[in-house]
């Protein structure tokens, strides 16, 4: 397969262009490009995009840390609100999951409890990606699906460690704008849609880590000669290297095998749930060498690499850390055993 | 800011080779039902078993991307990618066959003349032709350009004198390629006048001297030369080309499923070990986990690395980190393995889970350092990404 790279350079132009090291919150002018060019709805079922040309979209929006909503747009509440035979509203959308009892709910993002009062709901949603700026939460309430306005909400402002929106929602008495069903599994196609766009984003902001360090390791000079000419700091950079080509590597084939599979196939939980804490893994290696080779600066707020690096530490906890989806790839490793491993490894023949 | 290409696009495994996988699956099962042979760690190097070679050649499952024309099949890298792994992960004995099929088959069909493939790759396909690797010498490790073996011009051929090291299965080989100096060195220029020669192990002047394992067992040789005539139809490729054919050698050596599967049989037998107990606690399962997700990973990367090479791309970057991450992860399963389960390892033992272990401690230390030591391979990847 050869990847969409007509789409890569497009997404990397937009998001080069809307680069601002010092701003925050999502970026009206890089939402606006990217409707106008079609990736804030990639892989509608119109428009013939992959997860695979999502998994190209969201590793560069990664790699320049772009503030835009595109994979909780498209691959989350787009996809929800259509899956229960919903209208999917315009602009910046994202998708939860409340908590169910019993249930598991989306892992590493706070499910929120709704009551229902006729048609009306209230209740609170915790740490939703950009609540503020949203057009509609689409929220997998048990079997249902509501497609809220959060204008009609009390939003108290939070962050994550990149400063994203992580805003707390509360309903009181809202009318939903729309009320579907949700089909079955919905719960576990979310965690996995959640966790695949989180492990592309890291694959990305790895990369750009990586980038950006191999950029200064060439301007800063010590002893005379730039740093990057010193064997110690070269062997950094090469292990930093691998751990991104791994993450590369782990979240582009959980994209292929959920585009060829399906989410609800076998091969596709193990993929995903590989992928995800394979680059949370790589994560805490390339941003602890990223800050080593940059030194003091890289420690500061005026140096923009802290857009990747705080990137990297928030993901790699939200829609299920290294221990959640290793538990679960161990789990199906050890229902496998010795005879099974290999087969679970190579894909199911 | 540029961002790195660090690996090549990734593989989708067309549908058919899934039969493949199937059939050479099914062999495998049997053979072991028989007991023809018990899985082990690091079976490139360790297991050395002419009949099982044999077998493979005879199923078409050795010389597999060699033409029909020279006793191949004339199938795809990625087919013969499947078989491998297949036979790795079985902890089957593929050490007789392995340097020939892996990288003698392929450098004979670029650089051989006619009468070299002729002579040699219809035996290597049958899985009856063995081959060494005559690269590293006494006081040349990872730095190959320092060879210095000589390979002085004579009446109808080239008259070898030096030491050869490392070299594998060479009392049982019968050929290796060597790698020697046809021009005296030049410090401004260490890559030139290095030439291959394709030397039988059976020419006279030829002392084998075995150097065993931490096991104990006889795998290394170092091979001496004493003034042996190379007549010329064993010059391989063009003399003073030698560097470049090795390098070009050494891309098919550093990628494979090999660099990351040499202790897969202990982890398969470890998730045996653990499936056996009542009841896994939640650390244990992550730390399965954790080795699974990333054995998982670094096929996807080799098998990246391999259709790159099938289109004739050569990403030596992308071969250095897989060699230097699965190489590592290697390792890494051992450590795994001894601290989940409180097994003693056990050299002595016909095979299984203390068996494997006690194998994989003796030879890690080989992963790191054969086909270029992790810390030269990451001199290539900061090269590669524009630090030196």
């Amino acid at each position: 397969m050869t990847r969409n790279t007509d789409l890569a350079r497009l997404a990397e132009s937009i998001f080069a262009d809307s680069y601002e090291k010092d701003a925050t919150g999502l970026d009206p002018a890089a939402w606006q490009a990217c409707a106008d060019a079609g990736l804030t709805t990639l892989t509608a079922p119109d428009t013939g995009g992959t997860l695979d040309d999502a998994a190209v979209l969201l590793e560069a929006a990664g790699a320049w840390a772009a503030r835009v909503p595109l994979a909780e747009t498209d691959l989350l509440g787009g996809w929800l609100a259509r899956a229960a035979g919903l209208e999917v509203p315009d602009g910046p959308l994202t998708a939860v999951a409340t908590r169910v009892p019993g249930g598991d709910p989306s892992p590493g993002t706070p499910g929120g409890v709704l009551t229902s009062d006729g048609p009306a709901v209230s209740g609170t949603l915790p740490r939703v990606p950009w609540g503020r700026s949203l057009a509609a939460v689409v929220v997998l309430d048990a079997d249902r699906v509501l497609v809220l306005d959060p204008a009609t909400a009390a939003v108290t402002e939070g962050a994550n460690l990149a400063e994203e929106p992580r805003d707390t929602l509360a309903f009181s008495g809202t009318a939903p704008l729309a009320t579907g069903t949700a089909p079955a599994g919905a719960g576990a196609e979310l965690a996995l849609r959640a966790a695949l766009a989180r492990a592309l984003l890291l694959a990305g902001a790895a990369r750009g880590a990586l980038a950006r360090s191999i950029g200064y390791a060439g301007e800063r000079r010590q002893f005379g000669r730039p740093i990057g000419k010193f064997q110690a700091v070269q062997q950094m950079l090469a292990e930093a290297g691998a751990e991104v080509a791994a993450a590369a590597a782990a979240s582009a084939a959980a994209a292929r095998t959920a585009q060829a599979a399906g989410f609800a196939a076998p091969e596709t939980l193990f993929a995903v749930a590989a992928a995800k804490a394979r680059c949370g893994e790589a994560a805490t290696v390339v941003a602890r060498i990223a800050h080593q080779v940059h030194g003091a600066i890289g420690f500061t707020r005026e140096h923009d690499l802290r857009l990747v690096t705080t990137r990297l530490w928030a993901w790699r906890d939200e829609d299920g850390n290294e221990a959640h989806w290793n538990d679960r790839v161990g789990a199906l490793a050890l229902d496998a055993g010795a005879d099974g491993l290999w087969p679970l490894v190579t894909g199911r023949p | 800011m540029r961002l790195p290409e660090l690996v090549p696009d990734p593989v989708e495994l067309p549908a058919h080779l899934a039969e493949l996988r199937a059939e050479v699956r099914s062999f495998l099962d049997a053979e072991r039902a028989a007991g023809a042979w018990t899985p082990r760690a690091d079976v490139w190097l360790s297991g050395w078993d002419p009949g099982f070679s044999r077998r493979l050649g005879e199923r078409g499952w050795l010389g597999m991307t060699i033409p029909v024309e020279y006793g191949g099949h004339g199938r795809s890298a990625l087919e013969r990618y499947v078989v491998t792994e297949e036979l790795l992960a079985a902890g089957a004995p593929v050490a007789a066959h392995w340097i020939a099929d892996r990288q003698i088959g392929p450098s004979l069909l670029r650089f051989g003349t006619e009468e070299q493939r002729t002579a040699f790759l219809p035996g290597i396909a049958r899985g009856e032709i063995y081959f060494g690797i005559g690269m590293s010498e006494p006081d040349s490790g990872s730095d190959l350009a320092s060879v210095r073996t000589r390979a002085e011009r004579v009446d109808g051929g080239w008259e070898l004198t030096g030491t050869k090291v490392w070299t594998s299965g060479a009392h049982r080989a019968h050929a290796f390629f060597a790698l020697v100096r046809t021009s005296p060195p030049d410090e401004a220029n260490r890559h030139a006048g290095l030439s291959q020669l394709l030397v039988e192990l059976d020419r006279p002047g030829i002392e084998i001297r075995p150097i065993p394992l931490l096991t104990g067992a006889h795998h290394f040789n170092e091979v001496r030369f004493d003034r042996v005539f190379i007549p010329d139809s064993r010059v391989f490729g063009e003399i003073g080309h030698g560097w470049a054919q090795v390098t070009g050698e050494l891309a098919f050596e550093r990628s494979g499923p090999e660099r990351f599967l040499s202790t897969y049989p202990l982890l398969a037998a470890l998730v045996g070990e653990l499936t056996a107990q009542d009841g896994v606690d939640a650390g244990t399962r992550r730390r399965i986990g954790a080795l699974v997700t990333r054995v998982w990973t670094l096929r996807n990367m080799s098998l990246a690395v391999a259709g790159a090479l099938e289109s004739g791309a050569a990403p030596e970057l992308a071969a250095a980190l897989v060699k230097d991450l699965g190489t590592r992860y290697e390792n890494e399963i051992i450590d795994a393995a001894r601290l989940l389960c409180a097994v003693p390892p056990d050299p002595g033992a016909e095979g299984g889970f203390a068996r494997l272990l006690a194998d994989s401690v003796l030879h890690a230390p080989g992963f790191t350092l054969r086909g270029g030591t992790n810390e030269v391979l990451r001199g290539i990847v900061a090269r590669g990404m524009g630090l030196r």
